[in-house]
């Protein structure tokens, strides 16, 4: 069992951590919101129930078709809903744009390093103007430079965008950062053991704020205590 | 870098050159072993005879290759589309793969009328394998992560399949065609030695015995080599076809 007596309410617009270490059922949370697995018990409420295409999904791994370019794998949702090429090519553009990613339609994952097929990774999910964005640990893989720059994009995006975000992650530091509510997880069986309401004034992020440091060492404690109970 | 390209034709000719040298200086008999320039000569005594019956043997191999690839690609397709299809070829295919030939092609040779059909048969037993067994593997290989996002936006089984795992099974599917380009090769020459001159009665194998009846043992080792030159340059020329189609689509795989 991944997980136990978990429940949450996830409001409209809000950028939400799932912070927790591994085994603790924050991924399997992911997927049963994205519809990929099923709740032995328990269920799911939506205001407004998603029809495919309207949330949009981040792996850990960038996950493209290694035999398709930039442009074709942002395509892809698109394509899978049905909509021709010609039809998508300015949402596709848009995307890429969106990301920071002019330029790069003719290139295929391989010619492009961790960071960038990440964008592309993202750009994909965003290309089909989802609700909800759903991230597994999607920045884990990546140096701390590129992490710290993607980071700073992702939030930037959320801002221009609106859409609620859900963000899966083992650092305290990626979800103080990012996140307005960090949702603290415990394992075996997966639990929510506490939430924290960000304090930071949701400025572009700034990792100097002293109210951030305070937030990172506000979450750090919570977690041990967590951890000890 | 050109010298590792130069050693192995290096290395071969120096054998060769042993080979050659051995025979003469032990004087052993070209009907027992005989030396490279005698096999040479063997050659070059009937060109014509020896080419045609390559040609025969590989017109056999490349109808095989072309059989199996079609079938082997056919069934994984169908083995993809449903788990019972699976259940009912698999054991079946590992039957085919596991009984030896020699023991089936008299069978074969005696069922099919036509001399030519019975063999592309037998080498089609020994060939199916692999390229169906990789093209199997292959379409079970696209990552999970990707067919849950494709289940994510509602893709149905035909659009995964063409988006998704037929792509992801290409790689998988050219390796099998190469190891089976080899045994297209086995399989047609076995199924000639078995058919003797009851078959076909033209193919390489078929010169090799007659050569063998005839103590003309040059003759032998020169049917041989044209035989073994016939193997490499399938497996060569099918792994330039893989690589150029790899490349193509903007991959590079070592393993392609």
């Amino acid at each position: 069992m991944a997980l136990q007596d978990a429940s949450l309410t996830i409001a409209r617009g809000d950028f939400v951590a799932l912070l927790g270490p591994s085994g603790c059922g924050k991924s399997t949370l992911l997927r049963l919101i994205a519809g990929l697995d099923r709740p032995d018990t328990g269920s799911l409420m939506w205001e407004q129930v998603p029809a495919p295409g309207e949330i949009g999904f981040v792996f850990q791994d960038s996950t493209l078709l290694p035999w398709a370019t930039a442009e074709e794998n942002i395509f892809l949702p698109l394509r899978l809903r049905g909509i021709g090429r010609a039809t998508a090519r300015d949402d596709v553009r848009a995307a890429l744009a969106r990301v920071g990613l002019q330029g790069f339609e003719g290139a295929r994952p391989r010619e492009l390093s961790g960071g960038m097929r990440m964008r592309v990774s993202i750009a994909r999910a965003l290309v089909t103007r989802p609700r909800i964005l759903l991230m597994d640990e999607p920045f884990a893989a990546l140096d701390e430079f590129t992490r710290h720059k993607l980071q700073a994009d992702l939030l930037a995006l959320w801002r221009e965008l609106g859409c609620t975000v859900v963000f899966v992650t083992h650092s305290i530091y990626e979800a103080a950062f990012l996140a307005r509510r960090v949702v603290m997880m415990t394992p075996r069986p997966g639990k929510i053991a506490r939430e924290i309401a960000s304090t930071l004034d949701g400025s572009t992020g700034n990792r100097v704020d002293p109210a951030y440091t305070a937030l990172v060492a506000e979450i750090g404690a919570a977690m041990d205590a967590a951890m000890a109970a | 870098m050109t010298l590792d390209r130069v050693a192995p034709f290096g290395f071969g000719l120096l054998v060769l050159l042993g080979w050659e040298l051995g025979v003469r200086w032990a004087e052993i008999p070209p009907y027992v072993l005989p030396g490279p320039l005698a096999v040479l000569a063997a050659f070059f005594a009937d060109p014509s005879g020896l080419l045609w019956s390559l040609l025969s043997t590989l017109a056999v191999t490349f109808t095989a290759l072309a059989v199996s690839a079609t079938l082997g690609a056919t069934l994984a397709l169908a083995t993809a589309f449903s788990r019972l299809a699976q259940a009912a070829i698999q054991p079946w295919a590992v039957i085919l793969q596991v009984t030896p030939i020699v023991a089936i092609a008299p069978l074969v040779i005696i069922w099919v009328n036509d001399p030519f059909i019975s063999l592309v048969v037998c080498a089609t037993i020994v060939a199916f394998f692999p390229v169906y067994a990789n093209t199997v593997a292959g379409l079970a290989a696209a990552p999970a992560e990707l067919l849950d996002l494709f289940r994510l936006y509602g893709a149905g089984r035909g659009r995964t399949l063409w988006l998704l795992k037929l792509p992801a099974a290409l790689p998988f599917f050219l390796a099998g065609l190469r190891i089976s380009g080899g045994l297209a090769l086995v399989g047609a020459v076995v199924a000639e030695f078995v058919a003797g001159s009851g078959g076909f009665a033209s193919g390489l194998a078929y010169r090799i015995m007659e050569a063998g009846f005839r103590l003309q043992i040059p003759r032998m080792f020169a049917a041989l080599v044209l035989l073994s030159l016939a193997g490499i340059a399938i497996n060569l020329g099918l792994g330039v076809v893989a690589r150029v189609l790899m490349r193509q689509r903007g991959e590079t795989r070592a393993d392609a």
